[in-house]
């Protein structure tokens, strides 16, 4: 077996090949950046109009730049559990999966080289909308050292939603159970885990941490912990240098980390060996 | 090549497969035979490592199949009973992705491919979508993708269910050229005299238990015990039947357009006595043969007797 042969695993390849042949991708990435260019140049036809004037105001590049980031945010936690949620499910029910699984294949190479798959595309999506930030640039406020920032923190989220994807996918036969339980838990880590934290906020006494640690759970919270530092200070209390997405990564990296150990787990039976008496 | 011992699997209260002993030697094509829910692809799926027995002991090349799972994949081949295929593969891409799966190199998947898609004629498929195949074609390419590592044992769980008469027959050839190459071949079908042809053994399953095993030829001489005869004479057949009611053996007789049929539990030695006592009492026999049994008769008479008991 040759260098070729050794680095590109045989599951990734045919991932990577019928994805990219397929015209749902096509529409998916299109789809997408129409999606976010309407946002953007949106932005800019409401903000053009602010105090009578006709021209988008530079000021303003660094409030479009979080603009953009934002959506892309939200389009993210849309897009990643539709592609990762059936990977293994939808193996299954094509019925092609027991026949993958008597292969020599691992159980660590088959998830892992679809969890790849799918981010890489995922990845593809979101590197194909680098030419929207090039209006911020246009204006300037922005370093690149945020935007870079920015990417790996969509790359952190995409891989935690996707590892969360292929572990409800591994455990549920059916695809639809598991893109309802992926979206789900994307609601509560969203959704849930920001109102809890308000609602923590006005409950508890000044300078109780709880609601910071709760928001540390939510992706949108960690984002503008990393876009701007005083929100973390405003949070926790301008002595503390903890910053929300300090709380986040660790976190999820442990759910990420889980979620792929236990999908590895349980794709194959556990094929233990049976009591010696011939009864359990 | 298969050591199978005390094997049971349970759902829950429903035992899918029952203390199942058998062995199965290598070159051995072995058809596996039961009604529906008897426990055969759960058996099949044990021996290729898909599903935990409850208890028990199954061994493929001398590996146990809890033990030594990998070791087993690299032996089998196994086909499932239901499967499905990628769309937007060709052909080749198809079998060029799991020879890859199975660790074969570019250039050994090179080299076996064509071959495969010789043996199972479809070399002038190569380019095409595996999903625009028709469902025969598509049975083929899997059987095909089965022998892309080599194994030494393939596992086929009906593989001809659900093709026409020619796709049968396509299949049935491509598997006595199999069985010329010397592999082990455990196969189940409904369809048992396309069995009865290219099998060894056979094993009938019912309920999870196996209740009979061994050489058709064995099996079809032990029915031989209660075989039916068949007898023609040239007239006073309703006298004749009275007549042979009444003799040691008989066990049952009935008359019909095609003349006397016996259900006759005596040796060989007893029926010649028999059709000397026809003669000797005058009856003029034009025919006097016992009923051939094929391979669905066995199945039938193995599974009423383990039904009634």
């Amino acid at each position: 077996m040759n260098v070729t042969d050794r680095l590109i695993n045989p599951v990734l390849e045919k991932e990577f090949r019928l994805r990219m042949r397929s015209v749902k991708s096509i529409v998916a990435i299109l789809s997408y950046l129409v999606a976010m260019a309407l946002l953007a140049f949106g932005f800019l036809y409401v903000t053009m109009n602010d105090y009578g004037m006709q021209a988008f105001n530079p000021e303003r590049s660094q409030m479009l730049f979080y603009f953009i980031t934002g959506s892309q945010m939200v389009l993210i936690c849309f897009m990643t559990p539709g592609l990762t949620a059936g990977v293994i499910s939808g193996e299954r029910e094509k019925q092609t999966l027991n026949i993958l699984l008597t292969t020599r294949q691992s159980s660590a190479s088959i998830i892992l080289s679809k969890l790849a798959a799918s981010l890489s595309f995922m990845v593809l999506i979101v590197i194909a909308t680098l030419p929207l930030y090039s209006m911020v640039f246009l204006f300037g406020g922005v370093s690149p050292s945020e935007l870079i920032s920015v990417f790996l923190f969509f790359l952190f989220v995409m891989v935690m939603l996707g590892a969360v994807g292929v572990f409800f996918s591994t455990m549920f036969k059916k695809t639809m159970v598991a893109v309802i339980l992926t979206y789900g838990f994307t609601v509560v880590i969203y959704g849930f885990t920001g109102l809890f934290a308000i609602f923590l906020s006005a409950i508890l006494p000044r300078g109780n941490m709880l609601a910071g640690y709760v928001l540390g759970t939510n992706p949108m919270g960690a984002l503008l912990s990393l876009l701007n530092e005083d929100f973390s200070r405003e949070v926790f209390g301008r002595a503390s240098s903890l910053q929300i997405w300090h709380i986040f990564v660790p976190f999820y990296t442990l759910v990420t980390v889980l979620a792929i150990l236990l999908s590895i787990r349980y794709l194959r039976p556990i094929l233990r060996k049976p009591a010696g008496n011939g009864k359990q | 090549m298969i050591e199978i011992k005390d094997l049971t699997k349970r759902y829950g209260s429903f035992t899918a497969v029952d203390s199942l002993t058998m062995d199965i030697a290598k070159g051995t094509v072995f058809g596996f035979v039961g009604p529906n829910g008897a426990g055969k692809s759960t058996t099949m799926s044990i021996l290729a490592t898909l599903l935990a027995p409850t208890s028990g002991s199954a061994k493929v090349g001398g590996f146990e199949v809890t033990e030594h799972p990998g070791d087993v994949r690299r032996l089998i081949g196994y086909m499932p009973d239901f499967f499905g295929v990628y769309d937007n593969f060709k052909t080749t891409e198809y079998l060029d992705f799991y020879g890859a799966s199975y660790g074969l190199s570019r250039a050994e998947r090179k080299k076996i491919i064509p071959q495969l898609l010789e043996l199972v004629n479809l070399s002038d498929k190569a380019e095409f979508y595996v999903d625009s195949l028709s469902r025969g074609m598509k049975q083929r390419l899997c059987l095909a993708r089965c022998l892309v590592h080599e194994p030494e044992l393939l596992i086929l769980d009906e593989p001809a269910s659900g093709m026409d008469p020619r796709a049968r027959i396509e299949m049935r050839e491509i598997l006595k050229e199999l069985k010329l190459m010397g592999k082990t071949i455990i196969i189940s079908s409904h369809i048992l005299p396309e069995l009865a042809e290219m099998v060894d053994e056979i094993g009938v399953i019912e309920q999870g238990r196996l209740i009979a095993k061994g050489r058709v030829s064995d099996i079809q001489q032990g029915m031989r015990a209660n075989r039916v005869l068949h007898i023609r004479l040239l007239e006073r057949e309703d006298e004749a039947l009275a007549m042979l009611a009444e003799e040691p053996y008989v066990s049952m007789s009935y008359l019909d357009e095609q003349g006397i049929h016996l259900h006759f539990g005596g040796t060989d030695a007893d029926q010649a006595a028999l059709l000397g006592r026809l003669i000797g009492h005058g009856y003029r026999v034009v025919s006097y043969s016992e009923a051939q049994t094929n391979l669905e008769d066995v199945f039938m008479e193995i599974t009423k007797g383990a039904k009634l008991s």
